[in-house]
């Protein structure tokens, strides 16, 4: 076992998916590059090069780049998926659903329940997600939340390299629509990946860390500041439990009302912006269920409900980070 | 004319399903037994069946809201039909889909679909899966003149050309997209609209059955033979309103009785072959026959039927595992 | 002045770990020391065990507080005899923690290979050299890391080699038939593989009755047989351990099947839980593991006794079984003929190889050394 990049470990799980099963294709915009182009093929490999080496193992019938014509290729993506091909699309930044939406959830979303469960779509939406990289407004929002309000929606996050490859993997072989998020602040972050295939299931919750005083409830990018906090404050005597759900739907519900009876006292941190985000479901959650338990207030953390903005400053303010988080668990821990 | 008799007995029957089909609908929903909203084709059945004539249960459709005439072309099963446009449990999809949402994907029935302009992108992904499968599948979007101006339908013409799909955009223009007249709301022509993005545009008389059959032949068999897509425009005319409860005041006066009277398709149809003394009149009556006992017993099946129970509310959402 | 002081430092369990705690000590300065005297337990994210001393003397300074957690080889604590005066012991210890630079995590130490073997892939780690090789078989459901606490002390005076079986850990999932027959063959086609000769077999539950066949088979090439809390001496298995450890999908469900495994709960770590979690994750583990059961343990028992041809065997064998083995009952070890040696350990459950690595290392190295 080798340490590998969460873009290494989206990779590998793509590229074994494809050699087990021909039905599985790729297809976005620059998801090789080069198409039609006099120069290099295979130049980008994804915008971050995330795709690269699909194209010269498996060519072009199954590693499709499109026009830039995200209404047409996700909605090709969902009626392939739906006549028999398991397509993973790539939406290059989540920003992007806005042209694309009601291919994803009025017609992928619903075709099961719609058709009387007669339908299987089994579709993988791979999209770029977060907030770190000066992106700004129209490139850095979450938008997990809205996909997550979608019944028919299988909606995954990943908090690292072992997870994405299991949960990419688990996507691909499930017959759900499944919205795949890929932070694209973690692109490089490294772990432990076996190098043969693995499935994650969904709607399991992990728990990255165990503690007594306060539970954490993160998603995606925000359960690596999480464990980060958790580590800091075990040195000052805070033992920390934090929860990644890993998919916002389905949800775990159970262990986190579980892990919230626990210690009673819980800290949700999310990267969506704060209204009808995962941070107030969670929140209610806990609250309908385990409101006995609680000790104090439950603490929010995420960004202020504004866009996310350009100047480097002004996004760390826009994030939460480790200190935000550290300073809610703080106040929670004393309360 | 290359129709055997076989053939045109089929298509008469399934025209005559269709129209049968509709003029019930229209009687029960306004004796306030149907839910919802429902669209008729009565009128457009020769575009329906000329087109689907050409396909086998390995191509693929998408339709409309506009749904019933496609799915019965395509032979979705008449009683499950009635059954779910009633919203009963033997109902195509148990119920949960109603008069918009009617599919039968083995028969490659993609959807009625409620959102204009969604289907385009959805047969392009099932002309992809036939030419990567090498089904020998081909796969055709039917859109109305509302459908043609969508940015979904426009995106998929490129995208069809692009990836060079087995793909076939039919479009309706029944002269009215709800309350708006096509010659109003549609900029430019849709042949040129084709030619623009590359692919070969033919304009036919959707009142025609064998001008139909004859460009739809065509196209599927380009599309079947890696040619790549095409467009059809046909023009024809819908007898309803926009849905069941339309009163159509934006029509000139006496226009759809005009229609039914000088150009309805099955009165086209049945002029041709019997002068033509390919079939007889007594056949063609039988088939009336035939179908209406078939209507009435869908009908009388679908009111009979038990509506779903509260328990399959919360079915068929996610696969289990 | 240096050779004086010895440096007891930080232990390194497994390939994973990177740093450990104490969280108890149980000798205190000024304590006269043997080796192999439990001196603290560590605690690593992996299991909690016991430290036994590596040196004798007397123990002159703990240098790591409990609780807290130390890097794989930093100083934890020192002895030196009396001549060694307080000041040299601080000097010694400065200077040591001065120089010291913790492990680079990504070089550390021996790494697993992989060999192709009869069409399968498997893979080994091997730690070690000279000598008649040790080749350590785990159990059901086990792997290479599961020698944690045995190779890497075994190592010091010979090869010794940790497999992964068919089925299990970095190797092919494909384990045939899926019995201790076909297991055994793989092994054996392993060994040939390696081109490695005489080897001591030491197995651990599956893993005993599957050496314990290798050396029915190719008496030639066994040494020494160590069979701990061994299959293939009896019916008794506990079939809830096997069903729930292939149905368990969840930390939750795992943990308490994971517990039957040791005489003291708390040892089981929530990385361990993990690691066992992640395993099962692995296409086509699975079904191998259900093959297995299906085979090696149908009917909730387990099939093929090798007790009616144990008398044919001609290698030196010995048995180590944990008294509160919760997995397959200590009676097995009971009636074996004269030429088995049986050696049962109190306080210990099914993995006494973990929970008494010392006394097991012991009998081991005797079996080895003879």
């Amino acid at each position: 076992m080798a340490k590998k990049s969460y873009r290494q470990a989206i990779n590998e799980a793509l590229a074994a998916e494809m050699r087990r099963d021909e039905r599985v294709i790729v297809m976005g915009e620059d998801i090789a590059g080069g198409m039609g182009a006099p120069g290099e093929q295979d130049a980008w490999g994804g915008p971050m090069g995330v795709t690269k080496g699909l194209e010269p193992e498996f060519g072009r019938d199954r590693v499709l780049d499109t026009p830039i014509t995200e209404s047409a290729f996700i909605g090709a993506a969902a009626g392939a998926a739906a006549t028999g091909l398991r397509p993973v699309a790539e939406l290059m930044f989540v920003d992007f659903m806005g042209v694309c939406f009601d291919q994803i959830f009025n017609q992928a979303a619903k075709f099961r329940y719609m058709f009387g469960g007669k339908a299987v779509t089994p579709l993988v939406v791979r999209t770029m997600y977060g907030a770190g990289l000066s992106a700004a407004s129209q490139h850095s929002q979450c938008l997990y939340p809205v996909f997550t309000h979608i019944p028919g929606l299988k909606v995954a996050l990943p908090s690292s390299a072992y997870e994405a490859k299991g949960l990419l993997i688990q996507s691909i072989r499930d017959d759900d629509p499944v919205i795949f998020f890929e932070h694209k602040a973690m692109y490089d972050d490294e772990e432990d990946v076996p190098d043969e295939s693995y499935t994650i299931p969904f709607g399991e919750a992990n728990l990255t860390r165990e503690g007594d005083d306060v539970t954490i409830v993160a998603f995606g990018r925000m359960v690596q500041f999480a464990n980060q906090v958790a580590d800091k404050l075990e040195k000052d005597d805070i033992t920390c439990t934090v929860v990644d759900p890993r998919t916002t739907s389905p949800l775990d519900e159970d262990t986190i009302i579980e892990m919230a009876e626990e210690t009673g006292r819980v800290v949700v941190v999310d990267e969506a912006s704060p209204r009808c985000n995962m941070a107030t479901d969670v929140s209610a959650l806990i609250t309908q269920n385990a409101f006995k338990a609680l000790k104090a207030p439950i603490k929010m953390v995420t960004p202020p409900h504004v866009p996310v903005p350009f100047a480097a400053d002004l996004e760390k303010e826009y994030i939460p980070s480790p200190e935000k988080i550290e300073a809610a668990v703080r106040e929670v821990a004393a309360a | 004319m290359q129709l055997s008799r076989d053939d045109l007995l089929k298509a008469y029957r399934d025209m005559r399903v269709i129209r049968e089909f509709e003029e019930r609908v229209h009687e029960e929903f306004a004796a306030g037994g149907i839910p919802g909203f429902v669209h008729l084709y009565a009128g457009e059945e020769a575009s329906a069946v000329g087109f689907c004539m050409n396909l086998t249960d390995v191509d693929h459709i998408a339709s409309t809201h506009r749904g019933h005439g496609h799915s019965l072309a395509k032979g979705c099963d008449v009683k499950g039909m009635m059954g779910e446009i009633f919203g009963r449990q033997n109902g195509l999809c148990a119920g949960k889909g109603g008069s918009m949402h009617i599919a039968d994907l083995e028969l490659g029935m993609m959807g009625a679909n409620g959102i204009v302009g969604g289907g385009p992108p959805l047969i392009c992904g099932a002309a992809l899966t036939a030419k990567t499968l090498k089904t020998g599948g081909v796969a055709i979007a039917f859109v109305g003149d509302g459908g043609s101006n969508q940015g979904t339908t426009l995106e998929s013409y490129n995208l069809a050309k692009v990836w060079n799909l087995p793909a076939i955009f039919v479009v309706e223009d029944n002269g009215y997209a709800e309350a708006t007249a096509s010659a109003w709301s549609v900029g430019g022509s849709q042949v040129k609209r084709a030619e623009a993005f590359g692919m070969p545009g033919y304009q036919v008389d959707g009142h025609d059955f064998f001008a139909v059959h004859e460009v739809a032949r065509e196209v599927v068999d380009r599309a079947r033979n890696g040619d790549g897509p095409s467009l059809v425009h046909v023009n024809l005319y819908r007898y309803y309103g926009h849905f069941e409860g339309d009163a159509t005041t934006y029509r000139a006066a006496g226009e759809s009785d005009k229609v039914r009277a000088e150009r309805d398709c099955m009165d086209i149809f049945r002029r041709r072959v019997t002068e033509a003394a390919l079939l007889d009149k007594k056949q063609l009556d039988a088939i009336d026959r035939e179908v209406e006992s078939l209507i009435d017993d869908s009908v009388a099946e679908a009111k009979a039927a038990p509506v779903p129970t509260a328990e399959q509310l919360l079915t068929d959402v996610y696969v289990s595992y | 002045m240096s050779d004086a002081i010895q440096p007891i430092v930080m232990p390194k369990w497994g390939l994973a770990m990177t740093e450990g705690m104490v969280i108890a000590w149980h000798a205190e300065a000024g304590a006269a020391i043997k080796a192999g005297d439990e001196i603290a337990d560590i605690e690593t994210a992996k299991i909690t065990n016991v430290f036994e001393s590596p040196v004798a003397g007397t123990l002159r300074r703990v240098v790591a507080p409990t609780d807290e957690m130390v890097p794989v080889g930093a100083v934890i604590a020192v002895v030196a005899d009396e001549t060694v005066t307080d000041a040299d012991l601080d000097a010694y210890v400065t200077e040591f923690q001065a120089n010291f630079v913790p492990e680079d995590t990504d070089d550390g130490g021996p790494e697993p290979e992989y060999v192709e073997a009869d069409g399968r892939r498997l893979r080994y780690l091997k730690m070690g050299d000279g000598g008649v090789p040790i080749v350590f078989v785990h159990g059901f459901g086990g792997d290479l890391n599961g020698w944690m606490f045995n190779q890497p002390a075994l190592a010091e005076d010979r090869a010794t080699y940790a497999i992964d079986l068919p089925g299990h850990g970095g190797s092919s999932k494909d384990v045939g038939g899926g019995d201790a027959k076909a297991m055994a063959a793989a092994v054996a086609s392993l060994l040939d593989a390696l081109e490695i000769g005489k080897v001591h077999l030491v197995g651990h539950s599956f893993g005993g009755a599957i050496s314990m066949l290798i050396a029915l088979k190719h008496p030639g090439r066994v040494a020494s047989v160590t069979a701990i809390c061994t299959a293939g001496l009896g019916e008794d298995i506990n079939i809830d351990f096997i069903d729930g450890f292939i149905s368990g999908k969840r930390r939750k469900d795992m943990k308490p099947v994971l517990e039957m495994l040791v005489a003291d709960a708390s040892l089981v770590s929530r990385d361990m839980i993990n690691e066992v979690l992640k395993f099962k994750r692995l296409d086509g583990v699975d079904t191998a593991l259900q093959t297995i059961r299906n085979t090696a343990f149908a009917d909730g028992k387990q099939a093929g006794s090798l007790r009616p041809v144990l008398g044919e065997l001609r290698v030196p064998c010995q048995v180590i079984w944990g008294r509160d083995d919760q997995i397959i009952p200590v009676a097995h070890s009971d009636d074996l003929p004269d030429s088995f040696s049986v050696h049962v350990l109190d306080g210990a459950g099914h993995l006494p190889h973990m929970e008494k690595s010392s006394e097991v290392n012991a009998l081991i190295g005797k079996a080895a050394s003879a």
